[in-house]
Parts: C-alpha cells; structure tokens; sequence
C-alpha cells in the first residue's frame, strides 16, 4: 500500500507542478535547486561559513524577507487607502478603528523599521568581515544605492497617514533641499542663476519645489510621495535586488577571495 | 509629576515591568542552564562557576519581578534610580558629556577588547544594560520617551547593534589569536562544501518564521502612532525628521542646511561607496578580524557607531523643544532658556582679536570691490580651510610613517581622495568641539552668498 505522500507526490497534477522529485537523496537535493525557480537563486552547494549564522547574521536575508513583507502588506494597504488630502487620514483611521483584528498598518510601519535596522546590520557585517574587498567591490556600492533607497521608502511612506507627525517630520526632512547649493533657493551659488537680474531659482523652481511639487508639503506632495513609495522606489529596488544577488553568485559567494 | 499621576504612571507601566523582569530572569536561567548541561561556564573562586552567578541573577530577578507587577509607588520606590542619582545624570549629561564620553567609553572597550569580548564580562554588562533600563522605566519622563512607538525601535537597534558588535569582536579577537600563533582564521576551517539543500534553505525558513513571529508580536504590543490629523499651521515643538534622519538633523546645530542637509549626506553615500576603492588592504577578506584591518576598523567604526548612531540617538532621546538638550530624566519643558551667543571666527579675528570692526564693503561699492572685501573679511577663516584641506595630507606623509605608507601604496589620486573623505568626517567633531568650548559659528560667514561654513 503506498502511502497518501506517496499517492500525491506520484500525481500527475504534482508532477506537473514540481519539476524534480522529493529532495531526499543527494542526486534529488542537487537537482531540487537547478530546477526550482524560486530556489534556483541559490548555489547547489556552499561553503560552510556561509551557513554559519555566527558569520552571515542572516541580515541580508531578513531584509530582502522584509522587503518582501513590505510589499505585501503594502499592497493589501493600497485597497484601503487614497492618497488625497479629503481621505488620506480618514482612511487611516478607518484602518485603525473599521477593521476588525487590524494590524496591517502596524505590519507594514515596524516592518518598515525594522528593515531600515537589519540594513544596516546586513552592511555592518559585509563591513566587518572585509566582504567588499575585490571582487565584490561594485556589489558594495550597489547595497549602497539600496540602503539609500531603503531610507527613501521609509521616509516616503512616512508622510502617507497624513497626521501632524506625517507632515512635519517630511517639512523638517525636505526643508533641507531649499538649501541645495545652486538649485535651492537658500543654498549657496543660486543667485548666480539669474536672467536680467530676475532670480530663476525661487521657491517655485528649486529643488525642494521638485521633491514636493508645491510650496509647500501639501496635496501634491503626498500625491508625489505616494507615486514613489508604491511604485518608482519598490520598482527601483526590486531592479537593484536582482543584479545584487546576481552579482553574489557571479562574485563566488557572500565573501572570501574568489 | 507628582502624587496622583505619578500613581497613575506606574499603575500603567508595573504590567510591563513585571513582564520585563520575568524575561530578564529566563533569560539568566536559560544561560545558565545551557552552560550548565554543556559544561562550560567559567570558575571564578573556589567551587562557584559562572553559570551559579546566572542562576542567581535570575533568582534576583525573579524576586524583583512581583515588587514590579505591585505597581505601588511605595513598592515601586525599591526598583527605582534614586532621585538623587536621577538628578546627578539629568545635572552631568549634556552634548558634550554625552558625546565625549561614549567616545571614551567606546575607545577603553576597543583598547581592552580582548578582555571585554569574554562571554562572561560580556554577559555582565548586559545584565547590567537592562537592569539599568529597568530601574529607569520607573521614571515618566525617561519612560516617555523610550516607549513613543517610532522610539522603540531605537531601542531595539541600540542593544541589537551592541550584541553584533561584541559577537564582530569577539570572532575577530579569536581569530586574532590564532593570526598571531601562526593558524589560519576560523572560518578558513569551515571551506569545505555543503549542499544548500537541506542546509541553507531550512535555515532561511526559519529565519522568516522568527521574523514573522515577531513582526506579528510587535504589531500586537505596540499600535502604529497616528496623531491629530495634519495642519500646517500647528507647528509641533520639537518638530523632529524620522528616527534615521535624526543625525543629520543633529548636524544643523553645527552647519548650515546646505552643509548637514544636502553636502554632507550626499558625501556619506559617496564615502561609503568609495570604501572597497580605498581599502588595498588584501588581508581579512572574508573573515572576522581587527589586527590586521585596524585602520579601516577604526575609521569605519567611528563613523558608523560614533557619528551615525550615536548622534542619532542624542537627537531622538536627548533633543527636546526647541531643539535643546535634555537629561533622559529630564522634564520636556518648551519654556527652558539656554543662552547661546555664536561668534564667527571673522568676528573674533578682526573684532576681539585685533581690535576694530569688520572689514565692510562701502554702499556704492562695485561688484568686485563687494567681493573682495567680503574675501578680506573671511580671510582668516579661508586661510584655516585651505591649510587643514590641503596642508594636512601632505603634512601626515612627512610626519607619519603610516600615512607615508599609505601613499605609497594608493598613489595621489586616491591618497587625496581618501584624505578629503576622512577630513569631512573629522571636521563634524571638530566643529563641535569649538560650538562647545568657544561658541564658534562659522569658520566662514557670508550670508551676503548664503554661504556659510
């Protein structure tokens, strides 16, 4: 009598799904990532410090797992949420009070936190065991981009809820681009750009204008920062994400002389 | 906050704190279980071995953890930071204190490292870490501040970053160890090949479940902060950027925004980038070490621990309204004065050094007379600039053995390059010195340009 495993694993429909048999020989647990889409990132063997989480922290790890978290629960946020100035807070607070068992926004806010932390712990180990050294020196700079852009979601996705925590901490964070040297219009060499005496950086035409898309933060900021946090960022990253783990398997591994 | 509310308080907090010690307690009961059944632990006199002093410790915790749950205030006074003590650190702490002396108490923990890595030492100061977090939690103030939900994760991060940092040490003092007798590092051992499945792939699922785990836990404990609906017309007092801005935020104090808002971030991500071009060091490559990387460890930790993190927690835990200072103890009190009265270097140049006013362009004047004159006027500061830019790379190759090295071995280009990098990041504290011990502005004032260094 073969059991029900069995029964469904030599299944047509099972078959059809799996490209490989059950990985519990060597040969099959060889096979299992070749053929695997989504294991098919990996290697199929590795050395052993790269298991090791005493040496990997496994932050790099957690933080693409967050970021997957991120998309998710963000994504199931978006049905309930418009980024406008009549809904924005009302919707949030709905979320907060409507929903019964609600804690997506709470998900999707310390996940947020917390991949902006396991970032910088994922960059503190590539750091301390000298993982950037040649050749993985331009897959360091592309984390580089990518701790950025971690910090550009979370301050993006910040000003969404609307509240006076929301707004403040994006004017106190983005009053600073009024400053650019020559393309704010408080910062240093901009009164060099003038046509016949006519200033051409204003607080209409600069850099901070650019980031907000007003004067001021207002409605279309959070328009613009709502565009970005759901779609230019993530998009960015997920682009980046592919090229740096690429780059991992192409460079021999997380570390070591190649 | 006194009589009533200060009831209240510790009503609402005892849950917490009983809860907080109960886990203290596992946590030394679990230590020294495991060492215990493994045999290690340490002897320290006679017959007493470390893991006895766990066992106590959570036997102490244990016992504290019902006075916490009492909530009575005249329970409550016994696992509490006397006032006294209370109002010594409000009185001691201040910028200057605080950043002075995490440097010097992080410089006596890397020079003693191979001391402080020991499991045992390290294993001390952690209890003693939470126990001081525990006997301060008592106090509204302090606990105010810590349990503000967009603070907790700092929280987190402090003592996340303080365990990888000792477990990055403690490898790489054990590695160092075994560099000097001749041994290849650790992880040169573990070289040989293992499949990813089942190895590699069962570690990353449980990896997710944990974080999983306590995501969910986290956003069961503690709701996502939402205040009053946006108005631009009512400013908050402080108005703060989010957590990890809160050091560049910091910086404003020191430079002007387009300095710490806009030059210097933009100067961090290139610095970090240009690391893996600056660092020819071929050796502790993919292995823990600090012997043979010391400068790069150095300089990589200074930024990272010192200047990024340190700042932002002085400016998420310390930085009150009107952006001044306040002790953890301390009342957030909008109304507190603190004199300050900057003075530019040209001012103390020309006015209190020499004796007569600044150098001022007349009305009438002609653009370059304008521009001359306001060069004459920052000459001293522009002069300083330029010496400590260009004069000090060239200086540390005459004077230092080591830095002729360096350039030796990186060629001008990126000797410079490296140079211009370190000198950015040195001059923040430098500037912050002279902001503390002579109230200096700018080393160069020209508001006329809105250009101020």
């Amino acid at each position: 009598m073969p059991s029900l495993s069995e029964i469904i694993r030599h299944s047509q429909i099972w078959k059809s799904i799996f490209r490989h048999p059950a990985p519990v020989d060597r040969r099959n647990r060889v096979v299992v990532m070749l053929t695997n889409f989504f294991l098919h990132l990996h290697p199929v063997s590795i050395k052993k410090q790269g298991i090791a989480l005493s040496y990997t922290w496994c932050m790099g790890g957690v933080t693409f797992f967050l970021f997957l978290v991120e998309t998710v629960t963000g994504v199931l946020l978006m049905f309930y949420y418009r980024p406008t100035l009549e809904w924005a807070y009302k919707d949030i607070l709905a979320l907060r009070d409507v929903m019964s068992m609600g804690i997506l926004r709470e998900l999707h806010r310390w996940g947020a936190h917390a991949m902006v932390i396991t970032v910088w712990l994922h960059m503190y180990r590539v750091f301390l065991t000298g993982s950037y050294k040649p050749p993985r020196e331009f897959n360091w700079v592309i984390g580089v981009i990518l701790l950025l852009l971690t910090l550009l979601l979370s301050f993006t996705g910040y000003l969404l809820p609307w509240d006076q925590l929301a707004i403040w901490a994006i004017t106190v964070g983005s009053n600073m681009a009024r400053a650019t040297p020559i393309l704010g219009h408080e910062g240093p060499g901009s009164q060099l750009l003038t046509v016949d005496g006519i200033p051409m950086i204003t607080n209409a035409s600069d850099a901070r204008f650019a980031l907000l898309g007003a004067r001021f933060v207002g409605e279309e900021t959070l328009n613009r920062f709502y565009v970005l946090h759901c779609i230019a960022l993530p998009l960015a990253v997920a682009f980046l994400l592919a090229i740096h783990f690429w780059r991992v398997r192409k460079d021999g591994g997380i570390s070591g002389p190649l | 906050m006194h009589g009533h509310n200060e009831a209240l308080f510790l009503e609402e907090i005892s849950s917490f704190l009983g809860l907080y010690y109960l886990f203290l307690a596992a946590l030394n009961a679990g230590a020294a279980f495991y060492l215990w059944r493994r045999g290690r632990g340490i002897r320290l006199i006679g017959p007493i071995r470390s893991f006895h002093c766990w066992l106590l410790l959570a036997l102490l915790f244990t016992m504290i953890a019902p006075l916490a749950f009492s909530g009575d205030p005249q329970v409550m006074r016994w696992i509490s930071l006397p006032p006294s003590v209370r109002d010594f650190i409000d009185w001691l702490m201040g910028p200057v204190v605080y950043s002075v002396g995490t440097v010097a108490v992080l410089t006596v923990l890397f020079v003693g490292r191979r001391f402080f890595v020991k499991p045992t030492v390290a294993w001390l100061m952690l209890n003693g870490a939470l126990l001081f977090m525990g006997l301060a939690m008592t106090d509204p103030d302090f606990a105010d501040i810590v349990r503000k939900p967009d603070n907790v994760p700092i929280v987190g991060l402090i003592y996340l970053l303080g365990y990888f940092t000792w477990l990055g040490a403690y490898l790489a003092v054990e590695n160092d160890k075994r560099i000097q007798q001749g041994l290849p590092p650790k992880e040169k051992e573990l070289d040989e090949k293992v499949l990813v499945w089942p190895d590699l792939v069962y570690t990353e699922l449980i990896c997710m479940i944990a974080v999983t785990a306590l995501l969910f836990v986290w956003a069961i404990c503690i709701k996502a902060p939402l205040e009053e609906p946006a108005s631009a017309v009512k400013t908050p007092n402080p108005s703060k950027a989010p957590w990890y801005f809160l050091g560049l935020q910091e910086m404003l104090v020191y430079y002007d925004p387009w300095m710490a808002g806009v030059v210097l971030p933009s100067l961090i991500i290139f610095g970090l980038m240009a690391i893996p071009y600056l660092d020819f060091n071929k050796k502790g490559n993919g292995y823990y070490t600090i012997d043979e990387r010391k400068f790069s460890y150095i300089v990589f930790q200074f930024g990272f621990i010192v200047l990024w993190v340190t700042l932002i927690v002085l400016g998420t835990f310390l930085r009150g309204p009107n952006w001044n200072f306040f002790g953890p103890f301390e009342t957030w009190d909008p109304h507190k004065v603190e004199a300050l009265n900057n003075v530019d270097l040209s001012e103390f140049f020309w006015v209190r050094w020499l004796q007569r006013a600044r150098p001022r362009p007349p009305e009438d004047a002609g653009m370059l007379i304008k521009v001359g004159v306001i060069l004459i006027r920052e000459l001293p500061g522009i002069l300083l600039l330029i010496g400590y830019f260009a004069i000090t790379p060239a200086a540390m190759v005459v004077w230092s053995r080591f830095f002729r090295e360096l350039f030796k071995k990186m060629g001008l280009f990126r000797y410079m390059t490296m140079m211009f990098l370190l000198q950015v990041m040195l001059l923040l504290p430098v500037k912050m010195v002279c902001r503390w011990s002579f109230n200096l502005k700018y080393f160069i004032a020209i508001p006329e340009w809105m250009l101020n260094f």
